[in-house]
């Protein structure tokens, strides 16, 4: 390679490589901003700030959602597999919502360790199946459930 | 190893004829390719199990996603390729290609909208998938401006080569954001490593749709090129034969 060439091609790769270790550190120290919501653990162990608006994130828990007939008012709580947390709120939820489902709610911490929430999100995953396909993966689990039940009662 | 193709690629006389076969062929081709992936995609492949028929709007938004960022990619190698070697081609391949990446943000961006206001309930939210996508379309915004605000096109093929060539370091962020922090965004629906966590009968017209997409956009970047190199080089001899026997 022509020297002058080696010389700017050089320039330029450190050119990248300082900026980029200056993006790489300006997005490690605002981690907490770049992250969308907190899990319950990190809420529990209040790395949350308090009294503040946040997002918390979390599966909602199978058998926790309880709905006001009257009213729009829901109550479910929400889990990270190691704390879980009581989630409310007043409002219209996404198509997306359901029990075992992941969901993103903007709100705050009330005294009473109720997050009070003022929007939910549904969040979804990148597997996509047709509805065949995922009611038959659910009548063969149910399936294998039955089968050890009945292997259980012998 | 022979660069002899590099360089003959690289005099704007042998691409333009080399690009003038090609342009044709790759854009039909693209679009015939990108009509069967979508019908397949958006009236014969299976709804999906939790979001029904709204999902099909990934057949339009994957590809548009994936040119958006390729593209960037690409202008990031000719703003290398401009700054070092100083090839006659690479600028114009750079204005060549900006405006067509910066409306395959835009489409992913809108789509993405679209899809979000379906599937998660709101439009936008400033997670990092989707604010680093943002800042590439506006990365794409940038450098055409630029092009068309410095009047010296020596002055204006130099500082947009930059602009490329640093915004490189917002791919792998835009890659990588869902992985790093926790996003409303889900992962990455193509890998190269793993199988796609969908039955073929929805990720066959999705790749078809894909591979439509970068025939058509292909075909564009070379008729897009044909112009500027025509318009660059007006003053050459080539240039004026090739226009007293073909028209322009």
């Amino acid at each position: 390679m022509h020297p002058l060439r080696r010389k700017r091609l050089i320039i330029i790769i450190a050119i990248l490589l300082i900026l980029s270790s200056a993006v790489g550190l300006v997005m490690f120290a605002l981690q907490q901003n770049i992250n969308l919501f907190f899990s319950p653990t990190q809420i529990a162990s209040g790395e949350a700030p308090q009294q503040a608006t946040i997002r918390a994130g979390g599966v909602v828990v199978e058998g926790s959602v309880k709905r006001d007939p009257q009213t729009l008012y829901v109550s479910f709580d929400v889990t990270d597999y190691q704390y879980s947390m009581t989630i409310e709120y007043l409002g219209i939820l996404p198509d997306l919502f359901r029990e075992g489902q992941g969901i993103v709610a903007q709100g705050s911490m009330m005294a009473n360790g109720v997050f009070k929430a003022t929007q939910v999100l549904a969040k979804h995953d990148e597997e996509y199946m047709a509805p065949e396909v995922s009611d038959a993966l659910k009548n063969a689990q149910s399936k294998r459930v039955t089968v050890t039940e009945s292997a259980l009662s012998y | 190893m022979s660069w002899a193709w590099f360089h003959r690629l690289g005099s704007p006389k042998s691409f333009f004829f080399w690009s003038k076969r090609w342009a044709r062929p790759a854009f039909l081709s693209g679009l015939i390719i990108l009509i069967v992936g979508l019908v397949w995609g958006l009236a014969f492949a299976p709804p999906d199990y939790q979001q029904g028929d709204s999902f099909r709007i990934i057949y339009i938004h994957v590809p548009a996603a994936m040119l958006a960022q390729t593209c960037y990619f690409a202008l990031g190698v000719a703003g290398i390729v401009s700054l070092v070697w100083q090839m006659k081609i690479a600028p114009m391949f750079i204005r060549a290609v900006a405006p067509i990446g910066a409306v395959m943000a835009f489409i992913s961006l809108v789509t993405g909208a679209i899809w979000g206001k379906t599937a998660w309930g709101t439009w936008w939210v400033w997670d990092a998938r989707l604010t680093s996508v943002l800042v590439l379309f506006f990365l794409y915004m940038g450098i055409i401006a630029l092009q068309n605000a410095l009047e010296e096109t020596a002055l204006a093929d130099k500082a947009t080569a930059v602009i490329s060539v640093v915004g490189l370091i917002n791919l792998p962020i835009i890659k990588y954001s869902v992985v790093w922090w926790n996003t409303l965004h889900q992962g990455a629906t193509f890998t190269l490593t793993e199988k796609p966590a969908m039955p073929v009968e929805m990720w066959l017209p999705l790749l078809i749709a894909v591979i439509g997409f970068y025939c058509m956009v292909m075909g564009l970047a070379l008729w897009r090129m044909q112009t500027i190199i025509l318009l660059r080089e007006h003053r050459t001899q080539w240039v004026k034969q090739e226009v007293t026997d073909h028209g322009v």
